[in-house]
């Protein structure tokens, strides 16, 4: 058991690296933190709402991640496979779970850095008033599992391709699909001709509407089992197409 | 101990209706050096890819020094080091950082072991130069090194490596052939090239495939005398040899396949088909002197390893 765990370890080590060997992670991490920052106080009108919350930061995260989780999830699989790598992984005495595991992990963990990074923005508001902190608390967790779900995503499609470019359009096409899943536009698409039951999983499919019931400071227990079971899901069909495409 | 390291039977793999490897068996035996050859899409490089567990075959059966692969992949891929074709690497990672992770996922856990295995990679290999280099500034010889290092940092009991020596510089090649070489008495080892004189220069035991059949396995040298692939003799004459010259001769010496030519007014040349053995050389040209012919040189031409291959592989 302990050696499963260490060469999870050791991919996940590698792989987290990876991103700091590159200006890839410092540009994502500024790219990230002026994004979120700006939204929050010219789109979210941060100032103007005299609120001390923090929803005009979290508001945005569902359609930041859209953008910047497939750039970092989009070369997991899609680089293995085109760099012929993958080859090197499969032989090594090691499982399929355990590198769709590692190399999942450490994508997440570097989300988790740039939202580490972003806790300025909470001094900020607990200086400028009393803001309830632990609803910003739940809205990072949250943010953090949506996160997640998007990086499973993005891992899982990346074993389609050995193109990053068309790893990371066909993620955020998807990852677009699941944001309106509960909006009226894709609904009343497919309301005139699905059953109900159809209609109403693919409504409870939304990232948005999770995600907003989880920013308002709700401690969804659905909404949390929603990403993870996400998250696990992707997972699972990733670890499924390693085995079918590696040697494509 | 087991002797046979390899041990595969039946070996099928198919791609949709395309037929890579057909009924393949082979085995490898620790101390032999097992090259394989064969034209390029023969099924090389996809036997290997069952071999290290990379693909799984349609039917057959793979045993890694008596462990079953199919079943327990993880045990049997740890007694195996493998260089891909094309020696695949990370090239943002630093020569050093990249084979102490393969290092560490082949399970060399306690740090001291590790440090000396990524030593005598540094040294056994040539590597101290470009330690701390990202691979991707290194030159192709080097990466090939660095692909090698990577299959050997665990001292593996087996070695398949995937065209070794591609695109290294006579030199490279030559070192690589030593290197092969010196660590092969305990291990078995298969390679796979399609440059013939390699074959003879490290391997023990020849395996020809084409179309994805097994066509030839044996030492390198008898290769051609299985296959009635007899060498000539060649003697060239001073002399313009006319034809009652010629049935005189053929009439005198008593040989099977006998073929005279005039090449010009002033010489011509014989071929006879046999070897050392087979042919008297003094005799013939004590017959030659006798007709008053002149001779000026007198050798035996060997079919080489391309013949041979080229006769095995087209089926001519």
């Amino acid at each position: 058991m302990n050696t499963y765990f260490n060469k999870t370890y050791i991919i996940f080590d590698r792989e987290l690296r990876g991103y700091f060997r590159t200006p890839l992670a410092s540009i994502f991490l500024l790219v990230f933190l002026a994004l979120s920052s700006g939204m929050t106080f010219f789109l979210g009108r941060f100032f103007e709402r005299d609120q001390a919350d923090l929803i005009a930061f979290f508001s945005w995260h569902p359609w930041l991640f859209l953008i910047l989780m497939p750039a970092i999830g989009m070369r997991l699989w899609a680089e293995e496979r085109r760099s012929g790598t993958i080859e090197l992984l499969i032989t090594l005495p090691v499982t399929n779970t355990q590198l769709v595991v590692g190399k999942f992990l450490a994508s997440w963990v570097f989300t988790l850095i740039a939202l580490v990074l972003s806790m300025p923005i909470w001094i900020t508001v607990n200086y400028l008033g009393d803001p309830d902190n632990n609803v910003i608390l739940i809205s990072y967790i949250g943010s953090w599992l949506m996160a997640g779900a998007f990086l499973a995503l993005t891992s899982c499609l990346s074993t389609l391709t050995k193109n990053q470019v068309i790893a990371f359009i066909i993620s955020s096409i998807s990852g677009f699909v699941l944001i309106m899943a509960g909006f009226s536009l894709i609904l009343s698409a497919v309301r005139s001709w699905a059953p109900v039951w159809i209609t109403e999983t693919i409504s409870s499919m939304s990232f948005l509407s999770h995600f907003s019931r989880i920013q308002m400071g709700v401690f969804d227990l659905n909404s949390l089992i929603f990403f993870l079971s996400m998250i696990i899901l992707c997972l699972w069909i990733n670890i499924q197409l390693v085995q079918i495409k590696k040697a494509d | 101990m087991p002797l046979k390291l390899i041990d595969a039977n039946n070996l099928k793999k198919s791609f949709g209706n395309f037929v890579a490897v057909d009924n393949i068996d082979l085995a490898v035996n620790r101390g032999e050096v097992v090259g394989f050859l064969g034209p390029n899409g023969a099924g090389k490089s996809t036997t290997m890819k069952m071999l290290t567990g990379f693909l799984e075959p349609d039917s057959g059966d793979i045993l890694i020094n008596n462990i079953d692969l199919k079943s327990y992949p993880l045990e049997a891929k740890q007694f195996i080091g493998y260089l891909p074709e094309g020696a695949p690497s990370y090239s943002d990672m630093e020569v050093s950082e990249f084979l102490s992770f393969v290092g560490k996922m082949r399970g060399i856990n306690n740090k001291n072991i590790l440090n000396r295995r990524l030593d005598d990679m540094a040294n056994q290999i040539n590597l101290k130069d470009v330690w701390n280099r990202p691979i991707e500034t290194l030159s192709k010889g080097f990466k090939r090194r660095v692909g090698i290092a990577q299959a050997l940092i665990h001292d593996p009991d087996i070695l398949i490596l995937d065209e070794p020596t591609d695109g290294l510089d006579p030199n490279q090649k030559h070192e690589m052939r030593d290197l092969i070489k010196n660590i092969s008495k305990n291990k078995a080892i298969v390679i796979s090239t399609h440059i013939l004189e390699e074959v003879e220069a490290v391997c023990s035991r020849a395996v020809i495939i084409a179309n994805g059949k097994l066509l030839a396995n044996e030492k390198p040298v008898n290769l051609g005398n299985n296959l009635k692939q007899k060498s000539m003799l060649c003697i060239l004459l001073s002399n313009k040899i006319n034809s009652t010259i010629s049935k005189e001769i053929k009439a005198n010496l008593n040989y099977k396949n006998v073929e005279i030519q005039s090449v010009s007014n002033t010489s011509g040349k014989i071929l006879m088909q046999g070897d050392e053995k087979s042919l008297d050389l003094n005799k013939i040209i004590a017959q030659l002197k006798k007709q008053k012919l002149h001779v000026v040189e007198a050798y035996f031409i060997k079919p080489t390893l391309d013949e041979i291959f080229r006769k095995i592989t087209q089926g001519e």
